[in-house]
């Protein structure tokens, strides 16, 4: 039989990949350019007897989720610039409380209201910086309504898989541009579900380092009664202040994610083999940047891309390779530098790094990188 | 033989935190009274708190407990409540906690009309931050923030919430320690948001700021200005000055969030 | 390059036109097996302000999903011509709304103009398909998409009751592009 298609926009994609994923709840607060995930959500949910409710506020929504998450389903929220800014707290929350959920963020204009319209690509610290204090950080940016789609499958796996926030973030135009898209059948695609305890009720502690670093999660009403708080907390979930306990935990939870790097990280070369410019972009940045690879390879010139798909971790381990390869990196990216100081970070001065920075609500267009191609090669 | 409260605290979660002579824990005795009374289970019963002194108690308690952020109760209890709806929520906290920071999810989970029952403890003090006025602070009281007395008026938490839709009210107060479990008990039972409001003391943070000489000061307090609502039928507004009425102060039947939303699930299937 | 062909739908918004965008995308991608990518850029307002829907079309990958050099373009209002016609190429397709665009964008284009809203209104009976109109007649006169694959994009998007409307909105639109080309 063949597989299902549509033309479908990246919003409405990411919430039929949360779908696929097994996601059963959704809280949201309105926001441009997110609606359609929400909207979509609110259609599809109770049609297999989830639940969709629009919150008071964008706190309440990322709050609604963490806890119908403790709850054992797998949740979404879906927001924007602003809206990130205001979750950021409970984003902390569900870090130490190790709660897995996924948040779709869909880059706009920023600071503050910006350029609600506009595509951006300046949320890419905020999802690893945003909240306060040390906690894991995955942050996921895809660059087509597909990916979209896929992504967001994987964005909840990782969140169930180590039982932390994951961030999916495509830029507004990634959001809402229109595609085909080829629906995996059931089965197709990997859908990971969370550890639940192999442990009875009365043995269960929901933070027992015993199972490693990422210890089996129970459900509310499920038999199991645990405590959850944001403080800092021991193995059985209770506050405690023991200076190596708590030193050991939050060295932990960073772990979940440091230490699997390989498993979480993914990202695209694209004729890199023999590149002396390579173009580090992502979202929709990278396909203008494709576009121009394609037009200097037909000039005779020796660029490749190197296309981010897991902004956070950051792919460091590639970046310094290619840094020991290549002449020159060109980041095209919407905000004035951000991924440029992560790559010139991991180059450690071994490769010269150019910018592309635009943050005028207009796509940086592929002439601008060919021009910037031919300028440092 | 004596009431055993043992069976829902957790073992080895006391002692509490909270000051002796801090009506807290009479609270949190009435709050086990009245599950014991309505044979509550355990494992189906989830304890929300928000951050405070109040929002310690579900942490003492053998339930599913969750202790949130400041204010949050009320949304992460809606998650809660909303992917299980079988589950009964009990949320508890402070006035700062649920009517400051936390009053937009306060309005709204009344409005909602959702199944769960909010404590709220009134000591009309942030105590776990060292004596700053709350919303419920009143005006002209002292607090570290308001040292040349208090210019904020304080609201009225249960008529903010009749205003905002809850469907069951209710108030008492921290020395009318008997009634406590009553009006919880009813309050669990009524279908829909239901609140209590339970006038608190904060002897540490707020009587010793007020001129209150002591704790029994604070207790008597409570007791001279609580009218009984019946009792306050039979009063003139001359004698009604300065005085808190206590008991069920509101009822009313309306449909339930999650109950309209299973209708909306029925719909959504057709 | 040579494949990517470049359309844009610009008016104002409310005139349906991202719908236009992305009926002409499915056209391509769903029907006629072709590789289509619909995008769009508007304000604040739901109605009215400058609104425009690109849709590229290509036999292969298609990267950048913007419009760089635009093949076609089709322009409801003054503003949306003044605004959105500076990238159309030399010798692309320009079609406008004879009563509403009076300064006609100047350069080397394939001009054609007839009364797209005042069609849609007076011909066919309703101002709401003026949409379904223009994309007929952009169908018509990009031929980058078959009329079939076209036709039966705008009948998977339109409730059954509207279906005749809408059958003859395109229709016509893509009739008076040809009369008007000529």
């Amino acid at each position: 039989m063949a597989k299902k298609v549509a033309f479908l926009q990246g919003n409405e994609a990411a919430a039929q990949g949360a779908l696929y994923a097994g996601c059963t709840f959704f809280g949201g607060y309105p926001i441009t350019p997110s609606t359609e995930v929400a909207e979509v959500m609110s259609v599809e949910l109770p049609k297999i007897g989830g639940k969709f409710i629009q919150m008071e506020d964008e706190i309440g929504a990322m709050a609604s989720v963490i806890g119908a998450s403790l709850t054992g389903a797998k949740v979404l929220t879906a927001t924007s610039g602003p809206g990130l800014s205001l979750k950021q707290e409970l984003i902390g929350y569900a870090c130490i409380a190790e709660t897995p959920c996924v948040i779709v963020n869909v880059m706009r204009g920023g600071p503050s209201t910006g350029m609600p319209t506009g595509p951006s690509q300046s949320d890419v610290m905020c999802a690893k910086w945003g909240t306060h204090g040390d906690h894991p950080a995955i942050c996921l940016t895809p660059a087509s309504v597909q990916e979209l789609f896929e992504e967001t499958v994987r964005a909840f796996n990782l969140a169930e898989k180590y039982r932390t926030p994951v961030m999916v973030m495509p830029d507004e135009i990634v959001a809402h541009m229109r595609e085909r898209i080829v629906f995996p059948e059931p089965g197709e695609l990997e859908v990971i579900n969370r550890t639940a305890p192999s442990v009875s009720p009365a043995e269960y502690k929901p933070y027992d380092t015993s199972f490693g670093d990422v210890p089996p999660l129970a459900a509310f009403g499920s038999g199991y009664r645990f405590h959850v708080t944001g403080l800092n907390k021991g193995q059985d979930g209770f506050p405690t202040t023991k200076a190596a306990w708590v030193q050991a935990e939050e060295e932990r939870q960073v772990r979940k994610v440091d230490a699997n790097i390989d498993d979480i990280v993914q990202f695209e070369e694209y004729e890199l083999a023999d590149a002396e410019v390579a173009i580090v972009a992502y979202g929709s940045t990278s396909r203008s940047a494709r576009f121009a690879v394609n037009e200097a390879r037909k000039q005779g010139i020796k660029a490749g891309l190197f296309r981010i798909k897991t902004f956070w971790p950051f792919p460091e381990k590639q970046i310094a390779a290619l840094a020991g390869k290549v002449k020159a990196f060109i980041t095209p990216e919407m905000n004035l530098g951000m991924c440029t100081g992560e790559v010139k970070r991991c180059a450690e001065g071994k490769a010269a790094v150019h910018g592309i920075f635009r943050v005028d609500g207009e796509p940086i267009n592929p002439g601008q990188i060919l021009e910037k191609i031919k300028e440092v090669k | 033989m004596a009431f055993d409260y043992d069976k829902y605290i957790r073992p080895g979660k006391l002692p509490h935190i909270w000051c002796p002579g801090c009506g807290h824990g009479i609270v949190m005795k009435g709050l086990i009274r009245a599950i014991d009374t309505l044979g509550l289970q355990k494992d189906n019963t989830a304890i929300v708190s928000g951050i405070g002194c109040a929002s310690r108690l579900p942490g003492y308690m053998d339930f599913c407990t969750l202790h949130t952020a400041h204010g949050r109760a009320a949304a992460f209890a809606t998650g809660v409540k909303m992917a299980k709806p079988e589950m009964n929520v009990i949320l508890v906290g402070g006035d700062g906690d649920g009517t400051a920071i936390g009053g937009n999810h306060f309005i709204h989970a009344c409005r909602r009309n959702i199944d769960m029952t909010y404590i709220i403890m009134n000591n009309n003090i942030y105590g776990m931050t060292g004596g700053q006025f709350s919303p419920c602070t009143p005006t002209g009281a002292k607090a570290s923030t308001t040292v040349y007395g208090n210019p904020d008026p304080a609201f009225d938490v249960a008529k903010l919430a009749i205003g905002a839709g809850a469907t069951f009210v209710a108030r008492g107060t921290a020395y009318h320690a008997t009634q406590i479990d009553k009006l919880i008990a009813e309050a669990i039972q009524h279908k829909g948001f239901s609140v209590v409001e339970i006038l608190d003391d904060c002897p540490t943070t707020y009587g010793r700021r007020n001129k209150f000489k002591s704790v029994i000061e604070m207790m008597n307090r409570l007791k001279d200005i609580a009218v009984p609502v019946k009792a306050a039928e039979k009063m003139t507004a001359e004698q009604l000055e300065g005085k808190i009425l206590t008991g069920v102060l509101y009822k009313e039947e309306r449909p339930n969030y999650t109950d309209e939303y299973a209708k909306v699930i029925e719909r959504a299937k057709k | 390059m040579s494949q990517r062909y470049e359309i844009r739908f610009s008016g104002a918004g409310g005139q349906g036109l991202i719908l236009a965008g992305v009926i002409m995308a499915e056209a391509a991608s769903i029907y006629d097996g072709k590789q289509a990518v619909q995008s769009q850029s508007y304000g604040p307002e739901a109605r009215g302000g400058a609104s425009k829907s690109e849709v590229i079309v290509s036999d292969t990958m298609i990267d950048y999903p913007k419009a760089t050099v635009v093949d076609a373009l089709l322009a409801l209002t003054q503003e949306a011509a003044d605004k959105y016609s500076h990238d159309l190429k030399e010798g692309g397709v320009l079609l406008i709304d004879s009563d509403l665009v009076k300064n006609v964008p100047k350069g080397n284009f394939n001009t054609v103009a007839f009364p797209i809203i005042n069609t849609a209104k007076n011909e066919v009976g309703r101002e709401i398909v003026a949409n379904i109109v223009a994309l007929g007649a952009m169908v018509a006169l990009t031929g980058v998409v078959t009329k079939e694959g076209a036709e039966k994009a705008v009948l998977a998007r339109v409730p059954e009751a509207f279906m005749e409307l809408n059958k003859k909105a395109f229709q016509m639109g893509y009739e008076k592009a040809i009369a008007a080309r000529a």
